[in-house]
């Protein structure tokens, strides 16, 4: 299938007054039609910015430094900022965190769901507010006809999010950008909400890029899981690889510290806080935090690994000279359930065992050189470019 | 909206209480003033003074004045100055009530409406050449006090340009220097608030859903922003219009023009009792409605408020 969207090497950075942030670090992904991609990561790892430069709605200190990102073929940085209002809001729609702060609280929501479609169709008022009529139904408000003369503060916080996703659907996009649509509600709204959209998503057939920290969230209304980390991608697969394959330490971190029904006393946290994108480490930037880390991730960026056709990931324990390592109890629980699907996909096994930061990479004996490990391919393990 | 109805019933009961209560404490506070209202006392023999007081009522005591008066103030009579020929003080103040109000209100429209204007561009031009100009001009025009900028108003307007007539009342052509020295100080001060307000509101997640929606940054500032950066500027204009009042008494001194405030000085310079207490109880009139004024304002503007005035939905 043609994507509807392709982001090519994306690097963006803010001008603040300690010096420049590399908030995006060359990002690459697609999206196809009909499909969520659901995008995770911890605050601060870039997940907000990359769906905004897609809207072209970042702050004014904000620079796209390199890259491109296209929009049914065409680049949206190239754009004037006219063409992209005629963009924003009818082909690419969003939908806010908050839902009590994001409706203007002296608009009546019936001219404030109109307001999209008849700033982008050529409609009259009256059909206008009849569409806006038919949405609000759409998502589930009883008495529409009653609701649309009321202000925000007349609903309820969920009802609330109801009708930001009435206001991003006025005008059937391409695709949606829900930017942590359920993190201010509460958990069983929020199930109401993950249901709805994904119920409009087939009644619509919208592309949805699903923005969240919460791998429970994800596992619900995900096709696809991109992990973020300051600035990267560090993991991208399907929602069972992500979930049952993974194999970058940062998603072993992530889901390691997801409470299961198995969880029993402490639950895990990732060490650490995550780097300063003011000055972004040198190699793997997760490395400071990962117990498996090794010499060459404070050297050398890893490249995304193939696993399969749709899962890639950037740690150079992929790599086919690395040592094997065990990841943790819980995500070996994981990865046995998966392969019992699926052929095998771990590492040759004849690599020596290692563990733990204290790890040396001895270039001298030849085991796992550093320059060797940038360039070589070989048939155990492809080094592709960061392309899936 | 018959609540509503009801809750502005309940407010004019409140505003006639605050009323009576100024009324009240301006005549106590008024006899407690040194002084009598007779200029050349020492040259009235003790009999002429008993039959003026007799004539004005002064030889009841104060308890009886008092009575009088309140109940005179009840059926709408105000009294008859003392000063001024025998002139009943509610002739005296719709005379002179004309020249106040006219260029009290064009004040408080011309500088409130400017300086909503220079508020939201330089809020949209943030951190331009155009926002620092405004913000300059609004911190100058605060700075200076209205009576200076009157000087100068007629040094260049009147005096150099001839333009406009120096210190005469004749109709709308006198009355635009005097509104123009007024109306800085609301200028000012709306411009120095609708921008702060705006960047605020301009940052708000509703404004980023509007621009989300497509709409250009002037189209989000008009249809989202204006309205909710002028709430909070509403309670501003209260404490304006009444600073207005009081500012006019000056500004009518300098420009000559035959208004209240002038009236109400003089007043007092002469003990004329009946006209401080009716030129006092109009200020209070005007100032209570003003209020009253502003809070229905707010419910028409900020429907939450609206639903809390009405007591819940």
């Amino acid at each position: 299938m043609e994507n509807i969207l392709e982001v090519k090497d994306l690097n963006i950075s803010f001008d603040t007054y300690a010096g420049q942030v590399h908030a995006i670090r060359g990002v690459n992904f697609d999206l196809k039609p009909g499909e969520t991609l659901a995008i995770v990561g911890e605050s601060g790892s870039g997940k907000s910015v990359t769906s905004r430069s897609i809207m072209r709605l970042l702050a004014n200190n904000a620079n796209v430094d390199s890259g491109e990102i296209l929009f049914k073929g065409e680049d949206l940085i190239k754009k004037s900022e006219k063409q992209m209002q005629k963009i924003r809001g009818s082909e690419i729609a969003m939908i806010f965190q908050d839902p009590m702060t994001s409706l203007n609280p002296t608009q009546k929501i019936g001219k404030q769901i109109a307001e999209p479609i008849l700033k982008h169709q050529d409609v009259s008022k009256e059909e206008a507010f009849k569409k806006a009529e038919e949405l609000l139904g759409l998502v589930g408000i009883p008495n529409p006809a009653k609701r649309m003369n009321q202000y925000p503060h007349q609903f309820s916080g969920g009802q609330r999010q109801r009708i930001v996703i009435a206001i991003a659907l006025g005008c059937n996009p391409d695709i949606l950008i829900a930017d942590e649509p359920t993190t201010a509600l509460d958990v069983t709204i929020q199930a109401q909400i993950l249901e709805l959209m994904k119920e409009l998503q087939q009644k619509i057939k919208t592309s949805i890029i699903f923005i969240t920290h919460d791998l429970g969230v994800v596992a619900n209304v995900a096709d696809r899981v991109a992990v973020m980390y300051a600035g990267k991608f560090v993991e991208v697969g399907t929602v069972d690889e992500i979930f049952y394959n993974p194999q970058h330490p940062y998603t072993w971190g992530l889901l390691s510290s997801m409470p299961t029904l198995e969880t029993s006393g402490s639950l895990y946290a990732i060490p650490g806080t995550p780097p300063d994108l003011l000055n972004p480490p040198k190699g793997d930037a997760f490395a400071p935090r990962s117990e498996y880390a090794l010499k060459v991730d404070t050297m050398y960026e890893p490249p995304l690994f193939k696993l399969s056709d749709t899962h890639f990931a950037a740690t150079w324990l992929l790599h086919p000279d690395a040592p094997k390592v065990t990841p943790p109890a819980g995500i070996v629980a994981r990865q046995n359930g998966f392969r019992a699907k699926q052929v095998d996909l771990a590492p040759s096994s004849d690599l020596t065992k290692l563990s733990g930061q204290d790890v040396e990479i001895d270039q001298e004996q030849g085991n796992l050189s550093v320059d060797e490990i940038t360039t070589e391919r070989d048939s155990k393990g492809e080094v592709n470019e960061p392309r899936y | 909206m018959k609540s509503y109805a009801k809750y502005i019933g309940k407010r004019v009961l409140y505003m006639l209480l605050t009323l009576f209560l100024i009324a009240s404490i301006t005549f106590f506070l008024m006899k407690l003033l040194p002084g009598t209202p007779y200029s050349n006392q020492d040259k009235l023999s003790e009999e002429q003074i008993a039959i003026m007081d007799e004539k004005y009522g002064l030889n009841e005591p104060v308890i009886v004045q008092y009575g009088i008066y309140i109940f005179g103030l009840a059926t709408g009579d105000l009294g008859t100055s003392f000063q001024f020929h025998n002139t009943p003080v509610s002739d005296l103040i719709s005379y002179r009530i004309g020249p106040s109000a006219q260029i009290g209100i064009q004040a408080v429209v011309v500088g409130t409406l400017l300086g909503i204007v220079l508020g939201v561009v330089s809020a949209m031009k943030q951190g331009t050449w155009v926002d620092t100009t405004a913000t300059l001009t609004a911190i100058v025009g605060r700075s200076i006090p209205n009576f200076v900028f009157a000087v100068l108003l007629q040094l260049v307007f009147g005096v150099w340009l001839r333009w406009f007539p120096i210190a005469l009342w004749t109709g709308f052509a006198s009355s635009i220097l005097p509104s123009m020295a007024l109306a800085i100080s609301p200028l000012a001060d709306s411009a120095r608030f609708m921008r702060t307000e705006m960047v605020d509101v301009l940052s708000s997640d509703y404004v980023e859903l509007a621009k989300a929606k497509g709409l250009s940054k002037w189209e989000v500032a008009f249809k989202h922003g204006i309205r909710n950066a002028l709430i909070p500027l509403i309670t501003l204009l209260g404490p304006m219009a009444v600073a207005l009042m009081t500012g006019s008494m000056v500004i009518e001194n300098i420009f000559a023009i035959p208004g209240i405030g002038e009236q109400f000085v003089k007043s007092i310079l002469t003990n004329d009792y009946p006209t401080i207490m009716g030129v006092t109880m109009l200020y209070s009139l005007l100032l209570v409605s003003v209020i009253l004024l502003v809070d229905i304002l707010y419910g028409i503007i900020d429907p939450r408020i609206r639903v809390a005035t009405e007591g819940g939905k």
